[in-house]
């Protein structure tokens, strides 16, 4: 065997194939338990869906063997896979949703907006809530107060 | 003349002081998201769908259509000051613009972008103005198979024909009506694809999915792949003013744009990337300057902007006279529609003429805010543009939050939001085109609507789609589409090899 190892991005292509025949297969099980009254017996609410998951499951199969086959190409360039900013915004993010609800969506945003920015290489965590909490400060008042949205309670909210 | 008469009838609507004064902040708030690389008008327009509660439908779609127009045109500084274009539609003003710049042409470049994209702005609105009526009475002999088969064209367009690769986009499309099909199913009341999940019976929302894979996707991406070197942002040197030279070089320049832009932007294939390129490959060929081109010719600006923008306008004729969304943007603004009880096709225009004609008009007045404000504010836009990296996601992440938490204040959505980024990031690793999502959710439950009824009709035989000559020359059509490229490509391979295998 000359090219006994596919290269990295047909292993990347039946990856992304085969992740995609999974959901198909999820939405088939989906499908499978919507109900299907007798009345609609032909035209009712399940015919659309198994379409779309027939569909989905050809495109996954199709993929896989596109890259099985060695046409799978991704021609964009990506920069360096950076894995610390990557982790930083998954925690910025996973701390604003068990933050939000507790001490609400100005001081949650705060903290979200200093992670965010260390991902993207500040260094200065301070001053970067600082101005996060006045960036969401000024939206709520901005969308909750002028604009009715509905952002809820917290700290600071009740405050203004 | 009647149109005249009903465009004069929504230029009063669009002239009301307040609907003015939406027009000017959509105006700069879309050119502001357009000149910031990464977030665009779909996302804006999205983040402010709850605004549909809030104010009448006048007003909301002149904030829209300010931001639709102004996006577009904010997109063209980033491109010539930073050659990182903000849109994909101006990668190609990129090529010019941004040689004009380093020349210490950057003023005359902004100028023949701006009045450009006026001119052919003003010229696609016109022809909105009068084509939209017309689509319309062709559209009233639609039944719901044609429709349907109208729809799937304009999947096929929207997903294959623009995607870098066929499997890619419809997979992008297949998705989007999965997401879109989530919740009650409105003629039967079955919940379907809900995982047993409470808040799925509603629905996705939206706005949920387009932010997600818009603005935390692409914060994702920008951050697990950070662009070594950053790229410098050129000041803008040289006068505003264009010499004669520049003009007489720009004006055929602009009209041609516009001319091959607005016909690409209405027919259901959208998109405002193909009538750029088509563009400045015209300009090329044309041109008595042959040898400017890749050093800065401003033919190369000048065209592929006003084709950018005269496709904007084309591609709402067909959403406003069919409900055929062919672009993000344009599928967002048809569920703002919906968030009012419109529901945008063939009787929109009679049933809600003030509303229409007053957006049309309200077009107009956007391009026209956009020449007088643009060119004296670009020291502001420049100032956008310096934002650093740091601030300006942490900025986008904050705002992403409001569109989402702002309205259901439920973690569940924030967490699908979250979701949606993941994939986005996925998307764009993989090069999936995400807008098709977009569509598909939005265009997905309507083709549904017309399938279903047109089943009824034929009770429940689907030849119904071939036997109607419009429905079937509409399938074929899509059909080429999708085959056409793949037999093309084989078809080339087999000649090559029947070269190579006679030299």
């Amino acid at each position: 065997m000359t090219n006994g190892a596919k290269p990295k991005t047909a292993r990347d292509g039946i990856f992304v194939g085969a992740a995609i025949v999974l959901i198909a297969a999820m939405l088939g099980w989906q499908t499978a338990l919507i109900p299907s009254g007798a009345i609609y017996a032909e035209i009712g609410p399940t015919i659309v869906p198994w379409i779309v998951t027939a569909l989905l499951c050809a495109l996954g199969v199709s993929i896989i063997a596109e890259a099985y086959f060695g046409f799978w190409h991704v021609d964009k360039e990506h920069g360096e896979f950076d894995r610390a900013s990557l982790a930083w915004i998954a925690v910025g993010l996973g701390l604003n949703v068990a933050l939000i609800g507790v001490l609400g969506f100005i001081l949650a945003s705060a903290v979200l907006f200093a992670c965010t920015a260390r991902a993207f290489g500040s260094m200065r965590p301070l001053r970067d809530a600082g101005i996060g909490f006045a960036v969401a400060l000024i939206a709520y008042a901005g969308f909750d107060r002028l604009l009715g949205y509905q952002i809820g309670d917290g700290l600071i909210e009740n405050l203004i | 003349m009647e149109t005249l008469s009903f465009l004069a009838d929504g230029f009063a609507v669009a002239l009301r002081p307040e609907n003015l004064m939406w027009s000017l902040v959509g105006v700069t708030v879309g050119t502001a998201v357009g000149v910031l690389p990464g977030i665009g008008p779909a996302l804006t327009i999205a983040l402010l769908l709850p605004l549909t509660y809030q104010v009448d439908a006048a007003s909301a779609f002149m904030l829209f259509a300010g931001i639709y127009y102004g996006a577009m045109y904010g997109g063209s500084t980033t491109s010539i000051l930073l050659n990182t274009p903000g849109e994909t539609a101006t990668i190609v003003t990129a090529l010019e613009g941004n040689k004009m710049a380093r020349k210490g042409r950057a003023g005359a470049a902004l100028s023949t972008a701006a009045i450009g994209s006026f001119v052919a702005g003003t010229i696609g609105t016109i022809g909105l103005t009068f084509l939209a009526a017309p689509v319309v009475g062709f559209a009233l002999r639609f039944g719901p198979a044609e429709y349907f088969s109208l729809m799937v064209l304009a999947f096929v367009t929207v997903s294959a024909v623009l995607a870098s690769s066929v499997l890619r986009g419809l997979t992008s499309l297949t998705l989007g009506i999965f997401l879109g099909l989530i919740g009650i199913d409105l003629q039967t009341g079955q919940p379907r694809y809900t995982f047993g999940i409470i808040e799925l019976l509603d629905g996705i929302n939206v706005i949920v999915v387009a932010v997600g894979l818009f603005a935390i996707g692409e914060t994702l991406y920008q951050a697990a792949f950070k662009k070594t070197g950053s790229s410098d942002i050129l000041a803008v040197t040289g006068s505003l003013w264009m010499k004669a030279s520049d003009w007489a070089r720009s004006w055929r320049a602009w009209i041609r744009g516009a001319l091959i832009g607005f016909p690409i932007g209405a027919i259901p294939a959208g998109g405002a990337e193909i009538p750029t390129f088509l563009s400045y490959w015209m300009e090329k060929r044309f041109s008595k300057h042959k040898e400017e081109f890749g050093h800065g010719a401003i033919e190369g600006v000048a065209g592929p902007e006003a084709a950018n923008n005269a496709s904007t306008a084309g591609v709402l004729v067909p959403m406003l006279a069919l409900g055929l969304p062919t672009s993000a943007t344009a599928a967002i603004m048809l569920s703002a529609f919906q968030s009012y009880g419109i529901q945008p096709g063939p009787t929109l225009l009679t049933t809600q003429p003030e509303l229409v004609w007053g957006l049309i008009a309200s077009l107009y007045i956007a391009n026209f805010v956009l020449l007088v404000l643009n060119l004296p504010l670009i020291g502001l836009w420049v100032k956008i543009l310096k934002i650093p990296q740091p601030l300006l996601y942490g900025g986008i992440l904050v705002f992403a939050t409001i569109g989402t938490y702002g309205i259901s204040q439920s973690v569940v959505d924030l967490c699908l939001l979250y979701g949606m980024g993941v994939m986005g990031l996925f998307m764009r690793l993989y090069d999936f085109p995400t807008a098709p999502v977009i569509i598909g959710m939005i265009l997905g439950p309507l083709a549904e609507q017309e399938f279903r009824r047109a089943m009824t009709i034929s009770q429940g035989d689907p030849m119904i789609f071939l036997e109607r000559p419009l429905s079937l020359a509409l399938l074929v059509i899509a059909a080429l589409a999708v085959l056409g490229p793949v037999l093309w490509r084989r078809i080339m391979n087999n000649k090559r090899k029947q070269e190579m295998g006679t030299a």
